[in-house]
């Protein structure tokens, strides 16, 4: 999982300072919150694999995003005559039964397969920490309750629910990204309401609330920031998480709709057809496969930079 | 102990009600009906149809007849398959994929703990690199990935496993393989890490110092503990595994219980649906239970409240 001699060395370390909303501190203070940050990410930059991973992450994102205005074919754009072609000069990764450029559906299908994980994971970022935060703050019957409630959902086969979400409000690409992103928010909560179950009872929130401050008002401003480490690094992970249920629903026939195709798509239709052309399996699967593979060492590498304690969640 | 067995057995039931419902007004929600067709069937027809379904029935009525008919294990009918009982459905299927999963988890459990502890006994050497290295690879390549590659490879270019069907011991290998190696990676990961905090603790520099053998070390004193971490992740695990199936069974034409879930999602079969969603949920919610009994077994720091 993570390197766990280095981790113990950084946990047997007293943790740093909080980093205190700047409105609240002294700025002797600042310094040292900020430094927080900067210590991540000289802890990261020493991690190669996180950075090369980050790197080529960032390339899968450019090529998709700029990649189908460059390459000069469409990707509905049909060639029956053509039908399927192995890779060649014209057509790098081939073409697939129907003659459109593997290539470009590829670049296209990463968009959506990349839209899913950032969609996704903004709907569970803002339902799990706002509910993590809201539990962990007010504690009590309150939070036991509410966790319970996240209990009962950790309990429940997550797939399922997702599957049924698409049967009873039909096949919508958008509709799919709330939904995945509405089972995937209890880590979340989970990890937020830990932390900030830890940080309420700081002589910072003391002051805020003798301030006669609101809950909301502390809640956003003054817990959730100081939790953001650890945040990020289960957004990392959830980012993989999402894409990978997408591709799954995809895959069943449940998720993306023909003419838009997603990897998943592209991969169960390389799939049926593999022993002819395995090419239409492979490009669409490396691709997938290496995003995976830089956002799940990039979160790892940012979980021992950030979060130095917690090497499991 | 019994106690808390009897609560969280409770605690389940209840669980299990609240999926139930939660499934069974969402699938009652759903516009249209699973007894819509392209054919135009005349009115007359539909509502004999509906009414032998109970459909001419309000939700809430339906409700409680099926959670009756549920506890009796009556599932219902098939909305989709004349004459075929969800029921009869399940107990044909059900016995392929216990099969299948209870292979798929063995070979998860037995590849992935070894190459955890062994990871973490021999740090930083060939034998730590290389299995993690496969089981980071074997995260990223999802079930679905790592499905038609196996095919791709044992089945067609060197011909020696089947591909497709469930006609003997041979044609579980592929399936389960391509569950079970996706499961190991997980386990070995998360045992490397466990196995790793319990031989960094005081106490096992301790045992070294008076000259305790390294062997002693890690089974008797390290394994316990550095399994807690493998055992919690079983629940989610069967959870994967059980609709990991949903894709390997469709790959591999296994007739098993998940082939029938994606068909009746496909088709709204709305008693399928909600017979099969019960059931997994039910074998989860069991799995947690004893999730939650081994783990204050493994631990005696936990209590069981």
């Amino acid at each position: 999982m993570t390197d766990h001699s280095e981790t113990a060395v950084l946990a047997s370390e007293p943790a740093p300072p909080p980093a205190h909303s700047a409105s609240e501190i002294a700025e002797e203070e600042l310094v040292q919150g900020s430094s927080l940050w900067k210590d991540a990410w000289s802890r990261l930059k020493k991690n190669k694999l996180a950075v090369a991973s980050l790197v080529i992450f960032l390339l899968i994102v450019v090529a998709c995003v700029v990649g189908p205005w460059i390459v000069p074919y469409d990707g509905q754009e049909q060639d029956l005559f053509l039908g399927a072609t192995a890779p060649s000069a014209e057509h790098w990764f081939g073409t697939d039964t129907l003659g459109r450029d593997l290539l470009v559906r590829t670049l296209e299908g990463g968009r959506i397969s990349l839209m899913v994980g950032l969609v996704a994971t903004v709907v569970s970022l803002a339902i799990g920490v706002i509910y993590g935060a809201t539990a962990g703050y007010l504690g009590g019957k309150v939070d036991s309750t509410m966790m319970r409630f996240v209990d009962l959902l950790y309990a429940l086969p997550f797939t399922i629910f997702v599957i049924l979400l698409m049967v009873a409000f039909g096949r919508s690409m958008w509709l799919m990204f709330v939904a995945i992103g509405c089972v995937e928010w209890l880590s979340m909560a989970r990890i937020v309401r830990a932390g900030v179950m830890g940080l309420k009872k700081q002589e910072f929130v003391e002051a805020a609330v003798s301030l006669g401050y609101s809950h909301q008002r502390i809640i956003l401003r003054h817990l959730i920031p100081n939790v953001l480490g650890p945040v990020i690094v289960i957004a990392t992970l959830t980012v993989p998480a999402v894409m990978l249920l997408e591709a799954f629903l995809s895959f069943l026939g449940l998720g993306v709709q023909p003419p838009n195709a997603s990897w998943g798509v592209l991969i169960n239709e390389g799939q049926q057809n593999m022993e002819i052309f395995p090419w239409l399996l492979m490009f669409p699967a490396f691709f997938f496969a290496l995003t995976l593979f830089c956002l799940n060492f990039l979160g790892d590498g940012l979980r021992d930079a950030l979060d130095p304690k917690s090497a499991k969640d | 102990m019994l106690k808390f067995i009897g609560k969280r057995f409770l605690q389940g039931i209840l669980v299990l009600l609240g999926i139930y419902a939660v499934t069974f007004f969402l699938v009652a929600a759903t516009p249209g009906s699973p007894f819509s067709s392209e054919r135009a069937i005349s009115p007359e027809i539909l509502a004999q149809i509906e009414a032998f379904y109970g459909y001419d029935k309000p939700a809430s009525e339906r409700f409680i007849t099926s959670l009756g008919n549920i506890l009796h294990g009556d599932f219902g009918p098939s909305a989709v398959y004349a004459n075929r009982t969800v029921t009869e459905i399940i107990a044909e299927s059900f016995p392929v994929s216990l099969k299948l999963g209870s292979i798929s988890l063995g070979v998860a459990l037995l590849l992935g703990i070894p190459a955890g502890v062994l990871a973490a006994v021999k740090k930083n050497t060939w034998l730590d690199y290389v299995p993690m290295s496969a089981a980071m690879a074997g995260i990223c390549l999802p079930t679905f990935v790592m499905g038609p590659l196996l095919a791709l490879v044992f089945g067609l270019i060197f011909a020696v496993l089947p591909v497709a069907g469930w006609f003997g011991p041979e044609f579980v290998i592929l399936p389960a393989a391509t569950l079970g190696l996706y499961y190991a990676a997980y386990f070995a990961r998360l045992t490397r890490g466990g196995m790793l905090e319990m031989l960094n603790q005081d106490w096992v520099r301790t045992a070294r110092a008076k000259g305790v053998p390294e062997r002693t070390i890690v089974w008797k004193h390290c394994l316990k503990g550095g399994l807690i971490p493998a055992i919690t992740f079983l629940g989610p695990a069967l959870a994967g595994i059980i609709s990991g199936s949903f894709v390997v069974e469709t790959i591999f034409q296994v007739p098993g219980l998940g082939q029938w879930f994606v068909k009746g999602a496909l088709n709204r079969d709305d008693f399928l649906i909600l017979g099969l969603t019960v059931l997994f949920a039910a074998l989860i919610v069991l799995m947690n239970l004893l999730v939650d009994i081994a783990q204050v077994a493994l631990n005696p720091r936990l209590k069981y409240d």
